[in-house]
């Protein structure tokens, strides 16, 4: 029995903030679960399911985070794979509501990544005790570094150029010009990028997501329920999760995980890539990117390089990514997924002014968490409007 | 690029026989004995068939790059003095790639699919041990 068009999302809430060195993580969400909450038309009082991540809750986060909302949920979901786990909260959700299990499920990220000064990308230490960060801790990966390598196979077996890459921080900041929100707003050329000092051959710093602070809150019910609510219900038509990793030695590292998540998201809901009119797409690296759309279907392995090229993937092209800026221009504060979520859904209620995609019906939303290179998750959604 | 100390490692009961064996000039993988199969990492069961106790044995060291990136920015020390260094993966000849440097060359000479071969920075422990850190350098 498919879970497809049960649930909606039917409350969002973008936290307006990129620097906030006087608010706490909770702090972020509360304020962020206070806007989602008013745009579904719903209170606190009406949630009855708890989800969240972040970059700081422990193993027990999601009590304190009940506790510092004073809310009693029945159904409480921690899942932290990373930056895509508020995608696979809006599946979990969605699966809960279908059980009966809850009826209102509060998806919720804060973080304050820029005005802790955490270096994501060149300076966070992971310890060096886990199975996997004991025989990389010793070496000194990087997280661009571990992108990187996958860029360099990428242009090694295809072709692809820096070029190529560079295009999409350049479309991803046109966006954000649009977007009032959003932190890096002046335009940037492909030069600008390819003169960029280097971070770990061949990404550039403009090949590299920002570094902000921010949080989200993503509300969802049942379809039914979402009916007499404020907003257009968001249907999830699709869900996908999936973990790539380094297997037993030898894995594929173009084959990422949307490979397999997205696969079974279109699936779900019956629609092909072509059908798509808008995808949000985890950009924590161009690369990301890139291999993304291709292990999504989008385009065939190792046609990345031009399909990301000639306006396909901007506003008014075939396939507009992150209309929002994505990571690389409008907001990262870390783990970026609940912003993929909260801008397809704004987008399918066509709410987003300068940056609309005309008559959006179909989107898709998919995150990446840890590291291409190594072992990551991912999760897709394919959302829809009637 | 100045001479990097690598870290030194941890090692778990599952993958000290790695770290040891590098620590005595041996690049040491695992091959089931009931399916055949060579992993790593170590393990303490053999994660193609399920079977206990998966043999280990010395591998030639020898390999190619599969694919690399020259690390120009790490803010954690000891690498930030390190940089720029050359992370890869080398595609050993019995299969498995390991995560790892080149070194023993200018980063701007790696290539996809050179032949390198193994090479061991030795790490003293305080419990008397020697562990060692596997690189790879041009064959």
């Amino acid at each position: 029995m498919s879970i497809s068009g049960k649930a909606a999302i039917v409350g969002v809430y973008e936290h307006p903030t990129r620097w906030a060195p006087d608010a706490t993580e909770f702090q972020i969400m509360a304020e962020s679960a206070r806007g989602a909450l008013a745009d579904a038309g719903l209170t606190l009082a009406d949630v009855d399911g708890l989800f969240a991540a972040s970059m700081t809750m422990g193993a027990m986060g999601t009590i304190e985070l009940a506790e510092y909302l004073n809310l009693k949920p029945d159904y409480i979901d921690g899942t932290n794979v990373g930056g895509s786990s508020f995608v696979a909260h809006v599946t979990h959700a969605a699966a809960a509501i279908n059980a009966g299990l809850c009826e209102v499920a509060l998806i919720l990220y804060g973080s304050t990544a820029a005005s802790s000064s955490v270096a994501i990308g060149t300076g966070m230490s992971h310890g060096n005790r886990g199975a996997h960060e004991s025989f990389t801790s010793p070496y000194g990966l990087t997280t661009v570094g571990s992108y990187a390598l996958v860029a360099r196979l990428h242009m090694e077996r295809y072709g692809t150029t820096p070029e190529q890459l560079a295009e999409i921080a350049v479309t991803m900041r046109r966006h954000a010009g649009l977007n009032p929100a959003a932190k890096m707003r002046a335009p940037i050329t492909v030069d600008d990028v390819l003169s960029s000092r280097m971070i770990s051959d061949p990404l550039h710093l403009l090949d590299c997501c920002i570094i902000s602070d921010g949080g989200g809150a993503v509300v969802v019910t049942s379809t039914e329920r979402a009916r007499d609510l404020r907003k257009q219900p968001v249907l999830v038509l699709g869900c996908g999760e999936a973990v790539a990793h380094p297997e037993i030695g030898s894995p594929d590292l173009l084959t990422v995980a949307g490979a397999q998540c997205g696969a079974r998201a279109f699936a779900m809901a019956g629609v092909r890539p072509t059908d798509i009119d808008l995808a949000m797409v985890y950009d924590s690296f161009t690369i990301t990117v890139l291999a993304t759309l291709e292990n999504l279907g989008f385009c065939g392995r190792g046609e990345g390089g031009e399909f990301v090229s000639g306006g396909r993937i901007g506003l008014g092209g075939e396939l507009p990514v992150n209309p929002d800026g994505g990571g690389l221009s409008n907001n990262h504060p870390g783990m970026r997924g609940i912003f993929l979520v909260i801008e397809a859904a704004k987008q399918l209620r066509g709410e987003c002014g300068d940056r609309q995609v005309a008559g959006a019906k179909l989107a898709v939303a998919h995150g990446t968490g840890g590291t291409l290179g190594v072992s990551h998750s991912g999760a897709t959604l394919v959302l829809g409007v009637e | 690029m100045a001479d990097l100390q690598h870290p030194l490692v941890y090692a778990s009961w599952e993958t000290r026989g790695y770290w040891e064996g590098a620590g005595r000039g041996e690049l040491v993988l695992q091959r089931c004995e009931a399916c055949g199969t060579v992993q790593h990492k170590p393990r303490a069961i053999c994660a193609t068939c399920f079977a206990d106790a998966p043999r280990s044995f010395v591998a030639s060291g020898r390999g190619t790059v599969h694919t690399y990136t020259v690390t120009h920015q790490n803010q954690l020390p000891p690498f930030a003095a390190a940089c720029p260094y050359v992370m890869a993966y080398v595609e050993l000849e019995e299969g498995p790639r390991l995560l790892t440097h080149v070194v023993g060359c200018d980063p701007t000479e790696v290539r996809v699919g050179m032949p390198v071969v193994v090479d061991f920075q030795p790490q003293e422990r305080t419990d008397g041990e020697v562990f060692g850190v596997p690189r790879f350098r041009p064959a």
